[in-house]
């Protein structure tokens, strides 16, 4: 237990917890994934989980879940007399049964299923003839209606959004009489307008005495939000603290356990154009996330930003200035040279350096060691061949110093790359797209995934790359890093671009409105209304 | 034209069709309820001949044919165990399990029929099923002369693709298969069992595979011989992609390869000196991949098929 307890925390817990830890210890190997972890929670209170990855809130989780087993300690939860009682290890139906519900990042939901059908699932005898009866249709629009959880209930899960599929993921939690609500992550994949949604059914299910436990890394909201804030770090709570008065820079050094500041330097205008789109449209995958006429200039020297909620034609985007696609219709200029044909090498060759969006799919090669990553894009260069025979030694040297300049921590150059962690493995991935001085660079996601320090290495790198005179096209679905990095910014939605604007004259509820496929320049005056005249 | 015109208006040509589909039947039942529940299971060409040698052998023995039935179902639920242990929480390959699985019961059967009838030579017979009476449903016209020559085991089929179609869309235990089959972590976060209910979907779906092949050593035939079952099996996995993995689709996938079956065989009478009879063979296998080429291209596959599932894993 820390002794960081503020004085508001205690206010705030008068009554008695409706979920306790004490002492859990969870090893693996030598690994300490969790070392001597203990807290409670209020009816009615909700508290953040915060930490890097790796720092044993996806463990801890699972513990309570009973996905894991403690090695040491317990975990207790209130029945409905308000006693608690110790759950019984490893058995997630014991879990459910005591009242937590947790909700995954990754959505736990059958999409051949509908809403309803994912609701019920489960809850009853499965020898019965018929699901769903006994008043439980009824039941779960009364939980729907009184928590503000709108969901089409008869619609298959595939053809919901992912606010919706999250709103069933509640539901279905709530159904099982759910007394601790566990959110892992629960804002990364909604729009701003979205989040503020689910803070507001956040907050009126705690206000019923509901106690939430709410994962994230995103620390304005978290202060927005919770009553209480816990940290962890290297598997241990280093903080448990009221969130009052909690400022971000401090929380975020309590989470790396040293300061971490991207300092950004003002943008050089007056670079070359180095990628042009005009009117370009371009096909998404299986006929979803097309691109639709996008228009976009960057110019070298600066960093642009392209918001927006995954699936709405970011990829198709991408595949066009990584050279996988070529444009069905309108111009596509890249340094200089009309595109008409889709060709990743030449692209490369001609100075576009790519980071593609999953570093595992696309950005390496699992089974191939480090040294063999980073040339593959230049693996027909003389350096690294002589008569169609690999020159080992050079690829192992070179190899060498990227591991150096790029700080990637990793057994040596011949480490199959799958082993890395995925700071690390961006990181080669980084040295292979920046070592050729690209003047165009793509960023697709860069930091997706990765924890708070190997995120700022991504972002020094970048505006590294821009001083330098690059041009950097950020496809990005978190904001706080499209506000940091990017100078423009433009938004994404059902394969549209909106213009773009020069960052100092957005906030994140603007671009919220561009994301969901609103100008910002025509709600002006709709904001100055809502002041006070009547419309 | 009017040869063709002539056979299809016999009802001896469409309870020949039935006939040949009721294995068919049981087969493509079985292989969508372990797909369904995301396992693959080619085991079945196996199983059929486990199921057929099993169940004939035990009514030569003296017991009775539905007690054969029996026999042979277990038969199969046992190697459908076999199929789940090693795909299920072992999460080993289903596609080389499966095959495995059917070289291991396909030549287990062949070593037991030796060992039982050292030398024979011509296979030992027994009394199959006999055609049931459809009573009322007999006047019926054509029909009624149809379901008059079926066994008791036909029938049996039907009744199952009606049972099955049932559970998969009714019950709760069909919402959990199906959920199986789609996300296991959606079965799991409800505090179901994903390895149990896996497991009996394969073992049951294998008792069904099992079914098909004593059809055809009880019912069909009156004998087993080595051969026999001669790619039913792997014909049922085809018409399982066919009938998107729905039994309604899955009786009338199976009744029109065995129209195109039983048509073959009247066709080789009527025009027997024009081709060679390999060709005549051939028509079926090549309209069901002309079939399954317009119908596959838009199959809509279970996601979570042959994904092996553990526990706490994402």
């Amino acid at each position: 237990m820390s002794a960081a307890r503020g004085p508001q925390a205690e206010a705030r817990a008068p009554a008695r917890p409706v979920l306790s830890l004490r002492g859990i210890t969870k090893r693996f190997g030598p690994l300490i994934a969790n070392d001597d972890i203990g807290f409670e929670v209020a009816p009615g209170e909700i508290v953040a989980l915060l930490g890097e990855n790796g720092a044993g809130k996806t463990t801890l989780m699972n513990i309570i879940f009973g996905h894991y087993v403690a090695d040491e300690g317990e975990v207790s939860v209130a029945g409905p007399d308000g006693a608690l009682a110790p759950l019984p290890p490893g058995s997630a139906e014991a879990a459910l049964r005591a009242g937590v519900g947790m909700v995954h990042q990754h959505f736990t939901l059958a999409e051949n299923l509908t809403a309803f059908e994912n609701i019920v699932l489960g809850t009853e005898s499965l020898w019965r003839l018929s699901y769903g009866g006994g008043g439980a249709r009824a039941r779960v629009e009364a939980i729907a209606a009184s928590s503000g959880l709108d969901v089409d209930l008869d619609a298959p899960v595939s053809r919901l959004s992912v606010g919706e599929k999250q709103r069933v993921e509640i539901l279905k939690a709530l159904y099982r009489d759910a007394r601790v609500l566990i959110l892992d992550e629960p804002t990364a994949v909604l729009t701003p307008q979205e989040a503020d949604g689910l803070a507001a059914t956040v907050r009126a299910l705690a206000a019923r005495g509901l106690a939430v436990i709410f994962i994230s890394h995103k620390l304005a909201e978290v202060v927005a939000l919770c009553h209480r804030i816990l940290v962890l770090r290297g598997g241990r709570l280093v903080a448990d603290r009221a969130a009052a008065g909690c400022d971000r820079a401090t929380l975020a050094d309590l989470m790396v356990g040293r300061s971490i500041e991207v300092t950004r330097t003002p943008r050089r205008p007056g670079g070359p154009p180095v990628l042009v789109l005009d009117h370009a449209s371009a096909d998404g995958e299986r006929g979803r996330g097309a691109l639709r006429e996008a228009s976009l200039v960057v110019h070298g020297g600066e960093i642009v930003g392209v918001a927006g909620v995954s699936g709405n034609g970011q990829g198709a985007l991408a595949a066009l200035v990584a050279g996988l696609a070529a444009p069905r219709s309108g111009r596509l200029e890249v340094l200089g040279g009309t595109i008409r044909a889709a060709d990743p090498a030449a692209m490369v060759r001609r100075g576009v350096g790519r980071i593609p969006e999953d570093r595992h799919r696309e950005g390496s090669i699992g089974r191939m060691s480090i040294a063999e990553n980073l040339m593959l894009e230049s693996v027909r260069d003389g350096a690294f061949q002589r008569l169609g025979f690999i020159r080992r030694r050079a690829a192992r040297e070179h190899a060498e110093e990227a591991i150096a300049a790029f700080d990637v921590r990793c057994p040596g150059p011949d480490a199959p790359i799958r082993l890395l962690s995925g700071g690390n493995m961006q990181k080669v991935i980084l040295a292979r797209a920046l070592e050729r001085s690209p003047m165009l660079i793509l960023a697709n996601q860069p930091t997706r995934g990765l924890d708070v320090a190997a995120t700022a290495d991504v972002h020094r790198r970048l505006i590294a790359a821009r001083d330098r005179g690059a041009g950097v096209l950020l496809i990005s679905e978190d904001l706080d890093e499209i506000f940091v990095l990017a100078d423009r910014i433009a938004a994404i939605h059902h394969g549209r671009l909106t213009p773009s604007f020069a960052t100092e004259t957005l906030d994140t509820r603007a671009v919220g409105l561009m994301m969901a496929g609103h100008d910002p320049t025509t709600q002006e005056p709709e904001f100055e209304t809502a002041g006070g005249r009547a419309p | 034209m009017t040869a063709t015109l002539d056979i299809l208006a016999n009802p001896s040509f469409w309870a020949a069709a039935l006939r040949i589909a009721t294995p068919l039947i049981f087969g493509v039942l079985g292989a969508l309820l372990c797909e369904r529940a995301g396992v693959l299971n080619l085991g079945i060409e196996g199983i059929f001949v486990a199921g057929a040698m099993a169940g004939w052998l035990s009514v030569y023995l003296g017991l009775s044919l539905w007690g054969g039935v029996a026999v042979a179902a277990l038969t199969g639920a046992a190697f459908g165990l076999l199929h789940a242990i090693l795909t299920v929480p072992l999460g080993l390959s289903q596609h080389v399990t499966g095959i495995g699985v059917t070289l291991l019961a396909t030549s287990m059967s062949y070593f037991g029929y030796r060992v039982a009838f050292p030398s024979v030579t011509s296979p030992p017979r027994i009394t199959p099923f006999q055609p049931l009476d459809p009573g009322p449903l007999r006047a019926i016209p054509v029909l009624g002369e149809v379901l008059a020559q079926q066994t008791a085991l036909t029938w049996l089929a039907i009744g199952l693709v009606v049972v099955l179609g049932y559970v998969l869309a009714r019950t709760p235990l069909g919402l959990a298969l199906r959920a199986c089959g789609d996300n296991p972590a959606a079965v799991e976060s409800q505090g179901l069992s994903v390895t149990a209910l896996r497991m009996g979907a394969v073992m049951a779906g294998s008792a069904l595979m099992a079914l098909g092949g004593a059809f055809l050593t009880m019912s069909a035939f009156n004998a087993f011989f080595f051969g026999m079952i001669g790619g039913r099996g792997w014909v049922c996995i085809a018409l399982t992609v066919f009938a998107s993995w729905r039994p309604g689709k899955a009786l009338l996938g199976a009744l029109l390869f065995g129209a195109f079956d039983a048509f073959q065989v009247r066709l080789q009478t009527v025009s027997g000196g024009v081709a060679p009879s390999q060709v005549f063979l051939m028509v079926p296998y090549a309209l069901s991949i002309l079939a399954l080429l317009l119908v596959a291209r838009r199959a809509d596959y279970p996601r979570a098929l042959m994904q092996p599932y553990f526990r706490g894993q994402r």
